[in-house]
């Protein structure tokens, strides 16, 4: 009976969605927003990845809110988590093998390494500082899945999120000394398709990488331990 | 034929956005319910997505050899989607972390046997 009547409902959305859908030509846009974002971004902003230019430069302010949602996701999940009573039983973690603790060993800093190339090249190559975040916190999932018994120091985690959001308000709010407005992008834009050009672009990406990176990590620590 | 070639990438979409429509009306239990809602999230980026999409454009990157704008998608739509897919996973990890405690509450992830229980 339930299927039936899910089906059915489906069925009457499907048929309005399709009426909707077939007015929108496709592989053709004429949003003006967007070509002039193509037009003008390289010169407004110095950055060579358009993405980047508008989620870190013209839609900067929505990109604070996400990282907001982010944070408040992951001191959510540390409320529902902490408020049960912690069981502090040291268990016995049985020890991995010596190949996949040595595998696990070799490969964190390279996980590492690529994440901080995908952060730190995110407004000239593909990638950004979400993307290069979550594959730091793949990183750290490796480190969870394979050297068993090590763990995120919560300290640490703390002050490199912390730091990541103070960054990016921080410059943020030096535009708005400056006079321009929240976000203003204050700092030469330097030579195009280099890494030292865009202004402030690249640094509030490596803010939001290592944001983005102690977040997740958090969460999957929270995660774990719990199912634990 | 050309009827699908233009509509393919919206019917994918659609397609993910009504299987994960159905799991999330029917299904019992709470983790497949969750796992419904990803795949619903995954077709409206995919929707958004072939919104932006030009034929035959480019990603909307500089480099050495592109230096012109006349051929590239939309950045708009793959910026909103970006911010998407954050929010997107923030929703998952909490929706897990309460399926968790629901577990550790009841005993049980079934929906119906959750709801007839009393507090």
């Amino acid at each position: 009976m339930r299927r039936i009547i899910a089906i059915a409902l489906l069925a009457i959305i499907v048929m309005g969605i399709s009426l909707a859908v077939r007015e929108i030509p496709f592989g053709k846009t004429d949003t003006k927003v967007g070509e002039y974002y193509l037009n003008e971004g390289r010169e407004e902003t110095g950055a060579a990845n358009i993405v980047t230019s508008v989620v870190v430069n013209y839609r900067g302010f929505d990109t604070l809110g996400e990282i907001a949602v982010l944070f408040t996701a992951a001191i959510g999940l540390g409320a529902v988590f902490g408020s049960r009573k912690k069981r502090k039983v040291a268990e016995e973690v049985e020890k991995s093998s010596l190949i996949v603790y040595t595998g696990c060993r070799f490969l964190f800093p390279v996980i590492l390494l690529v994440g901080a190339y995908i952060f730190i090249y995110g407004h000239l190559t593909p990638g950004g500082g979400f993307q290069g975040g979550a594959v730091v916190a793949s990183a750290f999932l490796l480190m969870y899945l394979t050297c068993r018994g090590k763990r995120v120091r919560d300290k640490s985690n703390k002050v490199v999120e912390s730091l990541g959001g103070l960054i990016f308000v921080g410059m943020g709010l030096v535009g708005l000394v400056i006079g321009k407005g929240f976000l203003f992008n204050f700092l030469p834009k330097g030579e195009f398709l280099t890494l030292f050009s865009a202004g402030i672009i690249p640094i509030i990406y490596i803010a939001i990488g290592f944001k983005v990176g102690a977040e997740l990590a958090g969460v999957l620590d929270n995660l774990i331990e719990e199912s634990k | 034929m050309n009827f699908l070639s233009q509509y393919i990438y919206y019917i994918g979409a659609f397609g993910l956005f009504f299987i994960g429509l159905y799991i999330m009306l029917t299904k019992k239990n709470l983790i497949k319910v969750i796992i419904g809602l990803d795949i619903l999230d995954t077709g409206v980026f995919l929707f958004l997505i072939a919104i932006g999409y030009t034929s035959g454009g480019t990603a909307p990157i500089f480099s050495k050899s592109v230096t012109e704008t006349g051929k590239m998608v939309d950045p708009v739509p793959q910026a909103l989607v970006l911010t998407g897919i954050v929010i997107g996973v923030s929703v998952l990890a909490l929706a897990l972390a309460l399926a968790i405690r629901l577990y550790g509450h009841y005993g049980t992830l079934n929906l119906r046997k959750i709801k007839e229980q009393r507090w």
